[in-house]
């Protein structure tokens, strides 16, 4: 037992941590879905196996919500990957410093707080004077509520596109010099080049951020939440995650549904979990966890 | 490319068009701030200090003095960044020298809870943290936080230590030096980089987080500033231009820094973050 005592030292912080906010509360997800936990029982919740998951089959709103989730996530993920494929391109046609502080311009959309960000958002969406749509368009409105999902969809892109941006640039440079010469030796242009060599070659690159950007996106919920709150009127952009969210956690309809919300957010686990183990399938999972370098036990 | 395209400087003008948006969104955030009023981009009236007004009103309609925000900020993302890369730094370093029963299970489970949307835990999270006693206290965030950042930050420490070439741990190993002192005196001071990348991202992230310290402090004097400024949201009046005193305010850190380490952090992004 010595021999370990060491590893398990060092070991010990991320597990207990690891344990107290990963593994103890996808348990806790799902045991409340098997609840009827919410304001009205809060004193005595009691058992009620799978009567939340068949209150969500029967629910009027839940096809609403699926559609607005889906639209959410096809409407941005397309807008991230293209736009991050653009951005990686251009960028890499121009000269490295120029290329380096475009890219900069980008990411600064994902270092500024959300609150922020999301504050600058209305503002150029607001009424006149503030707002600049309002002041160009000529048309005095709200163009959040006129147009919450255009918002929403330009407001995530704007942060998501650089993640692909990013990924997809490091996959530009990893292709070898000669491909290049040989196909301008070849007579190719800039677009054939492009369309002929680089793209076939980033197809592993866009499947990764396509993956991994179609679950966080699942999951997030916070850009809506602070644009739109899920409205105007009835749900109107309430999609999965915001609705198992506000069901738990804010005085929704005067009523708070832990167990309802405990439903809809396992979904959402046993989807992550899922995934993520495809995620680590694709990538050569052996290679990652190579023998340890000291062995002096 | 290594190739430089001859219409170059098309393609330059294009990135200015559709970066506009960006380029846009800042300046009118730092106009609102400074004018009276703005038309659009177009500053009408006096430079109103008005805006500013949160710096020294003690509180405005009940809300906490903005310092206490700034001050439960700077603690929030302090310890979340040192908390995140010691534990980080510590499993890390297990796994990169160490043998121990189950150590690729441990591995390929930190990698799988990498990919894992953490986000979707908060109801549990939140029934955690009431039961531990921590909920609406700064400590109780600063743990959650950190604690979901941990796959990432193990991973990204782990390839540091692998790159590092082992002869000097062996040699004071050898010497009868203790696991510890090999990694708290050699290990670690060789990760530097690792270490700052790591803590950049952790302060970054920490900074501007708003769905964790929404959920879980309800009391002002734990306010951080992304809880401050929200606060102004949507009230029937809004008022822009000292929203946006307030936002560039809690913006400016984020902005020097970002100014400063421009490369640096276009690195650290590509290490893989939720987006």
């Amino acid at each position: 037992m010595r021999r370990f005592g060491a590893p398990l030292l060092f070991l010990l912080p991320a597990s207990v941590l690891i344990l107290l906010f990963f593994i103890i509360p996808v348990f806790v997800t799902i045991a409340l879905s098997l609840t009827d936990l919410s304001t009205a029982t809060i004193r005595n919740p009691s058992w009620v196996g799978f009567d939340n998951y068949l209150r969500l089959f029967s629910d009027p709103f839940i096809p609403k919500i699926l559609g607005n989730t889906a639209r959410y996530v096809i409407l941005t993920l397309t807008f991230n990957v293209v736009m991050g494929l653009v951005l990686a391109i251009l960028t890499s046609l121009i000269p490295e410093r120029w290329g380096d502080n475009f890219r900069s311009l980008w990411l600064l959309p994902r270092i500024l707080p959300p609150v922020v960000y999301v504050f600058v958002w209305q503002g150029i969406m607001a009424r006149a004077p503030f707002g600049i749509i309002s002041e160009i368009t000529g048309v005095n409105q709200s163009w959040i509520n006129a147009a919450p999902w255009t918002t929403i969809i330009l407001a995530n892109g704007f942060v998501g596109a650089s993640f692909g941006m990013l990924i997809f640039t490091s996959a530009i440079r990893a292709i070898p010099r000669e491909l290049f010469y040989s196909a301008a030796v070849d007579g190719a242009g800039t677009l054939q080049t492009v369309r002929r060599v680089v793209l076939p070659l980033l197809r592993w690159p866009i499947l990764f951020v396509t993956v991994y950007q179609t679950l966080s996106l699942l999951t997030s919920f916070d850009y809506i939440l602070l644009l739109t709150n899920g409205g105007p009127g009835l749900f109107k952009t309430t999609v999965w995650s915001l609705h198992a969210y506000k069901l738990a956690l804010s005085n929704y309809f005067g009523q708070i549904e832990f167990g309802l919300a405990a439903a809809l957010a396992t979904f959402l686990v046993i989807i992550g979990v899922l995934v993520s183990v495809v995620y680590m399938r694709i990538f050569n999972f052996n290679a990652l966890v190579s023998q340890p370098k000291i062995e002096v036990n | 490319m290594p190739l430089l395209p001859q219409r170059w400087r098309l393609f330059v003008i294009l990135l200015i068009v559709i970066g506009l948006p960006i380029l846009t969104g800042l300046v009118w955030l730092i106009l609102t701030s400074l004018f009276d009023r703005v038309h659009g981009l177009i500053p009408q009236g006096p430079f109103g200090p008005e805006n500013w007004r949160f710096l020294v009103e003690p509180s405005i309609q009940g809300r906490p003095p903005v310092w206490v925000a700034l001050f439960n900020s700077i603690v929030f993302s302090a310890a979340v960044a040192v908390i995140e890369v010691l534990v980080s730094a510590m499993a890390a370093y297990a796994i990169s020298r160490m043998q121990f029963p189950f150590r690729r299970t441990y591995l390929g489970f930190v990698l799988m809870l990498h990919a894992f949307p953490a986000i979707s835990l908060i109801i549990a999270i939140f029934y955690v943290l009431r039961i531990l006693g921590l909920f609406d206290t700064l400590m109780g965030v600063i743990l959650v936080k950190a604690s979901l950042e941990l796959p990432l930050g193990i991973w990204l420490m782990k390839g540091f230590f692998d790159n590092l070439s082992w002869e000097m741990e062996m040699g004071a190993l050898v010497d009868g030096a203790s696991r510890w002192t090999v990694f708290w005196r050699i290990a670690l001071p060789m990760v530097r980089p690792g270490i700052l990348a790591l803590g950049t991202f952790a302060m970054l992230s920490a900074w501007g987080e708003f769905i964790l310290p929404f959920t879980l402090i309800v009391s002002g004097k734990s306010w951080t500033m992304a809880l401050y400024l929200q606060s102004f949201m949507g009230e029937a009046f809004t008022d822009y231009g000292l929203m946006a005193g307030v936002g560039l305010f809690y913006v400016l850190p984020v902005v020097l820094f970002f100014l400063l380490g421009q490369k640096y952090l276009l690195n650290i992004y590509s290490g893989g973050v939720k987006g």
